[in-house]
């Protein structure tokens, strides 16, 4: 055990029960970025359509380390850290674009280096007139960047700092390896990018999207609308602990469960009350053959991978602080799409995003959290919403998956 | 009267459209946020970052009257979020182009939030890029751009900029 002092895990409690303070310690948070982050974890770099042509890159991170993602002249993907190998400068400052030249080039001393991160150029190596220069035993081969060992799983690019990290669909596990594939089963386009920096600790976000019980209570835009009640067909997957899959039919609730539903006197259930002015924005189209119109993907630590109706969409998990973490969303439609599909995608993307309808509450339950446990990290939290063990279900009214993560968490820090 | 009389006149005209559209959100006059529009209309709250780069997804998006009134019906009933105020400052209201009743406008704004902790943050600043027509004599926007500059939006956005 490599516990910190102050985290007391209850005995007896399994994953039913997490001390606060795992949410706000920065001991903690220094321990995920080691154990996690540089560990054995495959994190989401980029969607490989961001990087269309030899030279693109994108700057992203991996935990709170900055990583450049770049497309080679070989056509390779590769990944580095953004660090000089020279005195530490950052070496990439735009958040994406093209190296015509395929060099990437620190401004601080005009150290060069290729996509692979490999040092090519070094000023004044052998000095100016015979004078300064490097020692004559240099090795620039010794000198390039740190380097990430990357994958690209069916056009999403993947990278890991440990080679103790499994192979990809090792790592995910059948069930997320087949909804991942479902989603990326032909040629993407990128549509956009959106950001929002949260005031929470970004486990508050990772448990929210493996938390089917909230979806109906928090986001009413869903339940008022009728796009989703907990009462729908539905999954919930767990793999490997602490990755996994929800997934909903829209249209399939039985009676008993929307009676018992009615019983509560849920404000979840204000249908009828209000209607949309303009009903386009729900006219979506089925547009995958199993009829499933929401999966939340979560493949820990870093990626959330979504289709809520006709919207795609990767959310990236940045964490930036022990109190603050970056989402980053990624929107996406098909190479193929119809204009009329396209137009119902940007849409819809109303729903989805820091202004979604069905979605912007997610950011403010994680400061809801954050913003009461300050001085309470001994006391827990209670998930036991369909029993207290870590597994999945054939319903959506449970809390097993956020159980997985716990479970998988613990193993992984060794807490 | 002179063309360039005509110009301020109308100049002085689209200054007031865009001062008592900020100040409907900012009094948070919102159900009457939609009559700023003409009846199909396109208003899109889009980061920097995507409209340079050609890519269309935008935060808020409505391409109806209809869907105004829905961003407004959802953020009275349905969405959770703190209690917050916008307070818009607009400023460089440059008329671009005159064609008939055809107006496009740029502008830029600064909206600081404040919230229940009493602290007033720069929230979102950016650029409003307009196309405003003339409906039964009175200015309306059949085009609204927000286009943002402070690309990490702070925790959500459900007040319309």
């Amino acid at each position: 055990m490599n516990t910190p002092a102050h985290l007391k895990w209850p005995d007896h409690a399994d994953c039913t029960a997490v001390p606060y303070s795992v949410f706000n310690s920065q001991e903690v948070y220094d321990l995920e970025q080691q154990k996690l982050y540089n560990g054995p974890t495959w994190n989401y770099l980029a969607a490989a359509d961001e990087l269309p042509e030899k030279g693109s890159f994108k700057s992203t991170y991996i935990g709170d380390t900055p990583v450049v993602v770049t497309r080679g002249q070989d056509d390779e993907f590769y990944a580095w850290v953004n660090r000089c190998a020279h005195r530490g400068a950052e070496i990439c400052r735009e958040r994406h674009g093209k190296s015509e030249d395929g060099a990437f080039t620190c401004v601080y001393h005009q150290w060069a280096y290729d996509a692979k991160g490999d040092l090519h150029g070094i000023p004044f190596q052998r000095g100016l007139a015979g004078k300064g220069g490097m020692p004559k035993d240099f090795d620039k081969k010794q000198h390039g960047l740190r380097k990430v060992r990357l994958v690209n799983y069916h056009g999403v690019l993947f990278g890991t700092f440990s080679d103790q990290t499994p192979d990809i669909e090792s790592y995910m596990g059948d069930d997320v390896s087949h909804h991942l594939k479902r989603i990326m089963n032909r040629p993407i386009e990128i549509l956009g990018h959106t950001r929002q920096s949260i005031a929470g600790n970004w486990k508050f976000y990772s448990e929210n999207t493996k938390d089917p019980y909230h979806a109906s209570l928090l986001h009413l835009f869903h339940a008022t609308f009728g796009l989703y009640r907990s009462s729908q067909k539905g999954e919930s997957i767990i793999n490997n602990d602490f990755h996994s899959v929800l997934w909903a039919s829209s249209g399939t609730e039985s009676k008993s469960a929307l009676d018992d539903m009615k019983k509560d006197k849920l404000r979840t259930l204000q249908t009828g009350e209000y209607a949309l002015q303009d009903p386009s924005l729900l006219a979506g189209q089925q547009e995958f053959d199993d009829g499933v119109t929401l999966v939340i993907l979560s493949l820990f630590p870093s990626l959330v991978m979504q289709q809520i109706q006709n919207t795609l969409a990767f959310r990236q998990i940045l964490p930036k602080s022990k109190d603050e973490f970056e989402l980053v969303w990624t929107y996406f439609g098909y190479k193929d799409d119809s204009e009329e599909l396209r137009n119902i995608r940007l849409k819809q993307f109303n729903l989805i995003g820091p202004g979604g309808f069905i979605s912007m509450e997610d950011g403010e339950s994680t400061e809801l959290c954050q913003n009461a446990i300050v001085r309470d990290g001994a006391y827990t939290n209670v998930i036991q919403m369909a029993g207290k063990e870590a597994k999945g279900d054939d319903h959506l009214v449970t809390e097993g998956l956020i159980r997985g993560l716990w479970k998988g968490y613990r193993e992984i820090m060794d807490f | 009267m002179t063309s360039n009389a005509n110009s301020l006149e109308l100049k002085s005209e689209v200054e007031d459209l865009l001062n008592a559209y900020t100040q409907c959100i900012d009094d948070d006059d919102l159900e009457n946020w939609p009559e700023f529009f003409t009846e199909k209309c396109l208003y899109r709250v889009i980061p920097r970052e995507n409209h340079e780069m050609g890519l269309p997804t935008a935060v808020m998006w409505c391409d109806s009257k209809g869907m105004l009134h829905d961003r407004i019906t959802a953020l009275r009933h349905a969405n959770i979020y703190q209690v917050q105020w916008y307070r818009h400052i607009t400023s460089n209201p440059r008329i671009l182009s005159v064609d008939g009743d055809t107006i496009k406008v740029q502008s830029n704004y600064a909206v600081f939030k404040t919230c229940n902790d009493g602290e007033s943050t720069v929230y979102n600043v950016g650029r409003y890029v307009d196309v405003i027509v003339r409906e039964n004599g009175v200015l309306k926007f059949k085009e609204r751009s927000a286009i943002y500059d402070t690309h990490r939006i702070t925790t959500l956005m459900v007040i319309p900029i």
